[in-house]
């Protein structure tokens, strides 16, 4: 028997009125799994997830939860907890209410709810905050806390809408490497919203890239920066120079006036292509090696590189280099094959 | 303390109109002789005495309870109101509180007679049961009168500061309430009721204080059967002329409204954390 998903999205449309903001989503999540959901704004991650939670129902397609359908079912009815973008803690109650409020709200004894949490406190790196008000705390520790008040519940799932979203940059960092610990030392599922991809990224086993209620790519980090499926994800993951291509026959393409030798196959004969190439798979060698020529425009010191723009005819590359060059100065450029990813043109 | 151009300007409104009147009763209070000549006037306690008895006590009960009564009617008629409304769409929710205050733009007096019609010996409503074949019955000049007229009046008071409140909550508590496994009612039970009470508070001075102190409503719909604290106050500057009499009352009356006010807010502190109420 095949293993049930945790989490099955079934042809899933949302329209607010007349604005289809979800178009015909389909996408598993397994057991454990950290799947995020990465796109731009208004690209319907939070509509996703409240959807996933129960805040919404969709207008097509089904919710399906190990096996059973849920969709309408209300969100107090179902095994999944979210951590809300602004946190929503209540205000009116102390630190221990807040996380206690599910325990008792499912009737557990006192002395139950006082281990459970006294647990997630150490967990979240709290312990002694219980009489605490919530205005007293920090943006980070509020955070911490709104993690620990889902948790305690011991959700199958834990939706997180954009969690590390108010925090600065070293706070956000800090709390990233926090929450993949928790994660895993839990073990449970979690449904993850950003629109930072270095974020998603870092901290998921499996990316789901939206844009425009329409999933993109599902793939692993690493598939989804090295094979971007298209252009919109090239771009949208890191940095790319992304050229207009004709794919002449197997393994040849042509850009920039110029035959390229690829890996890829099974295009139509001359098809028009997206040519996609990450920055630092741009290489800069001796003139006699090189495929192109082009004038350095302007040098950056990254710490480790330098990210510089040159120019050859009728294209400005992005290239990352360790080899530093002065702007003005004329450079030989070479891609190996590997490096030069081709995909298809969207209609 | 520095003071801006406007910091002086309320400063002196103040003193005009809330300072040297107030202080006026205080004077006449703790005074007594005539009236007429108040710079003859001599320190004496008498008046306080003299409201000290079982009499004026008894007066100063009924007021109080008539204007509890009023002030738990209007709160339990209030709040559902305020929730309803709150959570209609936008723009019904604005047509429906209209409709809430479009009657108190009407003359408070206007507002209070148009019951004597209704509920007079040959008003509307005796009119319809008669109509019906049964006996008339005395609507007017009684206890249940007075506090229909107090709800009637009061009701917008206790409903916009609740509504006000509710529609300014934030939703995502609501909904990690229920995120939470708390079903509708027990989200209302322990996250909207009491998030919600800084309004109650509002509500319930807003209504009490003018309940405790009318004597309007009291004349009109209680004739001479529901004699009020205010009516006495009323009395003492209107008819009898004993200014240092009716103002002793005020100051009693006032100290029992501060008194209670601050007990109300000492209560939704304790229960809230710190909320910031009136106080
Ligand atoms: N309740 C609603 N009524 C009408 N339109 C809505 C509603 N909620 C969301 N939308 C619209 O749906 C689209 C997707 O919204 P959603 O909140 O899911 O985006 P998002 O991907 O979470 O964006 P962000 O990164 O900015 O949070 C947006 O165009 C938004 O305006
Ligand atoms: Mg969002």
């Amino acid at each position: 028997m095949a293993k049930v998903h945790t989490i099955d999205l079934i042809n899933l449309s949302k329209k607010f009125g007349e604005d289809l903001v979800l178009d015909n989503m389909n996408l598993y999540i397994r057991q454990n799994e950290f799947l995020t959901l990465l796109g731009p704004s208004g690209c319907g991650k939070t509509t996703t997830l409240r959807i996933i939670g129960g805040f919404e129902n969709p207008t097509e397609g089904k919710v399906v939860f190990e096996g059973n359908d849920i969709t309408g079912l209300p969100p107090y009815l179902r095994q999944i907890n979210t951590v809300f973008q602004r946190y929503a803690l209540f205000p009116h109650l102390n630190v221990f209410e807040n996380i206690a409020f599910g325990l008792k709200i499912k009737k557990k004894s006192n002395e139950e709810i006082k281990k459970k949490v006294t647990q997630m406190l150490e967990l979240v790196n709290l312990a002694g905050f219980e009489k605490r008000n919530i205005e007293s705390l920090s943006g980070g520790q509020q955070q911490r806390i709104a993690i620990a008040r889902a948790l305690v519940n011991e959700p199958k799932v834990l939706l997180l809408d954009e969690p590390l979203g108010a925090l600065d940059l070293k706070l956000r960092k800090e709390m990233q490497i926090e929450l993949k610990k928790m994660q895993q030392s839990v073990g449970i599922t979690f449904i993850y919203v950003t629109h930072d991809q270095e974020e998603a990224l870092t901290m998921s086993d499996t990316v789901v890239v939206m844009d425009k209620g329409k999933i993109q790519q599902i793939g692993t980090p690493i598939d989804i920066y090295n094979e971007p499926q298209n252009r919109f994800v090239a771009q949208f993951i890191g940095e790319s120079n992304i050229l207009d291509g004709i794919m002449e026959k197997d393994f040849k393409v042509w850009f920039l006036s110029k035959e390229f030798i690829c890996v890829d196959k099974g295009f139509d004969k001359d098809e028009k292509v997206d040519v996609v190439i990450r920055p630092e798979d741009v290489e800069i060698v001796e003139e006699d090696k090189a495929q192109l020529m082009g004038i350095v425009k302007n040098v950056l010191f990254k710490g480790v590189h330098y990210e510089m723009e040159v120019q050859t005819n009728d294209y400005t590359w992005k290239i990352h280099s360790t080899i530093m060059k002065d702007a003005g100065s004329y450079v030989g450029l070479r891609i190996v094959p590997d490096n030069i990813h081709v995909m298809r043109k969207e209609k | 303390m520095k003071l801006s151009k406007h910091g002086y300007f309320y400063l002196i409104w103040m003193a005009i109109f809330i300072a040297i009147p107030l202080f006026m009763v205080a004077y006449l209070a703790f005074t007594s002789g005539d009236s007429q000549s108040i710079s003859l006037a001599n320190f004496s306690l008498e008046n306080f005495k003299r409201f000290f008895t079982p009499m004026y006590l008894e007066v100063l009960k009924k007021s109080i309870q008539l204007a509890f009564i009023s002030t738990i009617i209007c709160f339990l008629l209030g709040y559902p109101v305020a929730y309803i409304i709150s959570k209609a769409k936008l723009k019904n929710r604005n047509i429906l509180i209209l409709l809430f205050v479009i009657p108190m733009w009407m003359n408070f007096l206007l507002r209070t007679y148009a019951w004597l019609t209704l509920l007079g010996k040959n008003g509307i409503i005796n009119l319809l049961i008669t109509k019906l074949g049964f006996q008339p019955l005395d609507l007017l000049y009684n206890d249940t009168a007075v506090l229909l007229g107090m709800v009637y009046n009061f009701l917008p008071f206790m409903v916009l500061p609740i509504f006000s409140v509710l529609t300014k909550m934030d939703n995502s508590l609501i909904e990690a309430s229920w995120d939470l496994g708390a079903n509708k009612l027990k989200t209302f039970l322990k996250v909207i009721f009491p998030l919600s009470l800084p309004g109650v508070l509002s509500g319930v001075t807003m209504v009490f204080i003018p309940a405790v102190s009318t004597f309007v409503i009291s004349s009109l719909l209680g004739g001479n059967k529901t004699y009020l604290i205010g009516n006495l106050i009323e009395q003492q500057f209107r008819y009898t002329g004993d200014w240092h009499f009716g103002s002793a009352m005020s100051i009693i009356l006032m100290v029992f409204i501060l008194i209670s006010m601050a007990l109300t807010s000492k209560f939704d502190k304790d229960k809230e954390g710190d909320v910031s109420g009136l106080w």
